[in-house]
């Protein structure tokens, strides 16, 4: 339960705003990260949290890409392919990123470690090609500084289990 | 020229609280609140500050709308940054932030708001976490929180976080993504600024990053030396992001003013080597482009000049493309952008990004007619000017501007006709 294991973000969150349900979105960051994805009990809890509707809150977990609504990787490459980068070659990189990780726009490897996306201009044009994996930003790349990266997440992966 | 905004060039470390008041960090706030409201609002408006978010629209006769007698107000601090080709509060927000809270403290003090939201697109996590602990360090020393500086004033500051969706950036979809709804834009009147249009129904005053940023200079310096630099109708310092093809792409604050060639070949070192520039987007993808002609290279960065040339300065994203790009790709992708962006709210926009989209497609991939550009363009121009919010217009400009600025870019790709 969320309740009990992020209490103390949970209140933190409320504290801020003079209503619960404008904590509907700092509460669904913590559900997906709790499961890994906005599941159907993850948006149950967070409607009961929030005192709203759960169609409301399933509406608002569909509205924003951040949350995903269905199971994905432990890491999630995000990579930019809007113009600025795609002008400095951000299309074919995401292109042999895929071809290196064998897996289509979308999909994710069969070892369940990476969804791949591309996604719009992320506030790092100036640092083409570049992706965020998890949120946090990994800039000027080539397919050789990604592949050490990847070879690092995936020892990260293997030490947590 | 020293930096105004990106001081981090200038003083190592400025980031850091210590830093930041080792170099008069916060005596603007100090000097702020030892004047009435309406004077540090007469102050802001006598710079000639203008909104830095797009629109440009006077920084401090936006303050002087919020009425006085209202028990709750707010600032929205708008760091949602998602025009494609703009990192300037990024930057901003990583390496100077206590500018940008101490700005945001000022607004709340001329307008005695309540409290201070900072929403940050959700992409900026990492940003806003560390934006927690320079309230919390500013906060301890008094320049946030209860009894302001000992005046008697409450004002809490906080952040929040969005969750990837460009219209959250629109200044009414704003606030409905901070009281917990669809990012959607609201209908006006009423106004953000006015009662029943702003944060939950209150007045608010919703200005972006780099704005805010500008005014503890302002405050520290005065006015008139504000509205010495730069040009009659655009005062101050701009920072411009330039991306794309040049030798040098990144921030560069320069006052307004400055010429596209000066930008462009003086700081952002020229195009690629054996390269000539085509065509430039000031305006990231929401902006008319323009080619890259000598009288476009000597037009001055402004707002007043910028409208001569038949573009806007708008969030200074300036996008440059060489002569190897084809602008039917150009206007591909940015098309797509505003298809994926837009909220769905009304039918024009939802339904004519989709309908443009996929009539470039056809035309790019050779299987276009000449009267497919027709369409397009009689799409587009019916899109213009009767949507809800002005992301339609957004996306009609690349394709009106680009077929009338580059036509052959787009006549290369279809069968001339019978
Ligand atoms: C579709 C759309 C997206 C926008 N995105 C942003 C944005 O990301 N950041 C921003 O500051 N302003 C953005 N704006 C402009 C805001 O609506 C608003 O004008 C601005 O925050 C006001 O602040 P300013 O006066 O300081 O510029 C956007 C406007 C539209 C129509
Ligand atoms: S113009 Fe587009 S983005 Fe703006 S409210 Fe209408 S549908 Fe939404
Ligand atoms: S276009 Fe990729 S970060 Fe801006």
């Amino acid at each position: 339960m969320l309740a009990e294991k992020y209490g103390d973000r949970i209140e933190a969150a409320f504290a801020k705003y003079p209503d619960k349900r404008s904590a509907v979105m700092p509460l669904l960051y913590i559900a997906q990260e709790e499961y890994g994805w906005v599941s159907p009990e993850a948006i149950e809890e967070v409607a009961g949290l929030c005192e709203m509707d759960p169609t409301q809150v399933k509406s608002i977990a569909g509205f924003y890409t951040m949350y995903s609504e269905k199971p994905k990787g432990k890491y999630w490459l995000h990579v930019c392919t809007d113009l600025p980068c795609a002008l400095k070659g951000a299309d074919e990189f995401y292109q042999e990123l895929k071809d290196y990780l064998g897996v289509d726009e979308g999909g994710t490897t069969e070892d369940g470690m990476f969804t791949v996306e591309h996604v719009m201009c992320l506030a790092a044009c100036d640092k083409a090609p570049m992706l965020q994996c998890n949120f946090h930003y990994v800039e000027n790349l080539d397919m050789e500084k990604i592949k050490q990266k990847i070879d690092e997440w995936r020892a990260a992966a293997k030490k947590d289990e | 020229m020293e930096h105004i905004l990106l001081r981090a060039r200038d003083i190592p470390n400025i980031h850091k609280f210590d830093v930041y008041k080792a170099h008069g960090g916060y005596d603007a706030l100090k000097a702020a609140v030892k004047m009435k409201p309406d004077e540090v609002i007469d102050e802001v408006k006598a710079s000639g500050l203008r909104g830095r978010g797009g629109a440009g629209f006077p920084t401090g006769v936006k303050w002087s709308f919020i009425p006085k007698n209202e028990p709750v107000k707010y600032v929205a601090v708008n760091a949602d940054e998602s025009e494609t080709g703009t990192f300037k509060d990024r930057e901003i927000m990583e390496t100077n932030p206590h500018q940008l809270i101490e700005g945001a403290m000022i607004c709340a003090y001329a307008i005695q708001a309540t409290a201070v939201y900072i929403y940050l697109r959700g992409e900026f996590w990492d940003i806003a976490h560390e934006l927690d602990k320079c309230i919390a360090e500013a906060q301890k020393e008094g320049f946030i929180g209860d009894n302001v500086l000992g005046t008697g004033w409450d004002c809490p500051m906080y952040t929040h976080l969005g969750a990837g969706a460009y219209i959250c950036g629109e200044e009414s979809a704003l606030l409905e993504s901070l009281e917990g709804k669809l990012g959607q834009p609201r209908v006006r009147p009423p106004f953000p600024a006015q009662k029943g249009g702003g944060l939950y129904g209150e007045a608010t005053v919703v200005n972006n990053v780099e704005t805010l940023t500008n005014v503890p200079w302002i405050i520290n310096n005065g006015a008139d030396k504000f509205k010495a630099i730069g040009t009659e109708e655009s005062a101050g310092t701009k920072i411009f992001c330039v991306s794309g093809h040049v030798q040098k792409p990144g921030n560069y604050e320069l006052p307004m003013g400055t010429t596209f060639r000066e930008l462009l070949y003086d700081h952002a070192g020229g195009p690629p080597d054996g390269r000539e520039f085509k065509g430039i987007l000031p305006s990231g993808g929401s902006g008319p482009i323009v080619p890259a002609t000598d009288e476009v290279l000597d037009t001055p960065l402004s707002y007043e000049d910028m409208q001569k040339i038949g573009t806007i300065l708008g969030s200074a994203s300036v996008i440059v493309m060489d002569d190897t790009v084809d602008m039917t790709w150009v206007a591909s992708k940015v098309t797509k952008f505003f298809k994926h962006e837009s909220c769905g709210k009304c039918t024009p926009c939802r339904e004519g990004t989709y309908w443009l989209d996929k009539v470039i497609d056809r035309i790019l991939a050779g299987e276009g007619k000449p009267s497919d550009i027709q369409l397009i363009d009689n799409v587009a121009k019916n899109m213009a000017g009767v949507t809800l919010c002005a992301l339609g217009d957004f996306a009609a400009n690349p394709i009106i501007h680009t077929i009338k600025n580059f036509p052959d870019d787009f006549n290369q790709h279809v069968q001339p006709a019978e």
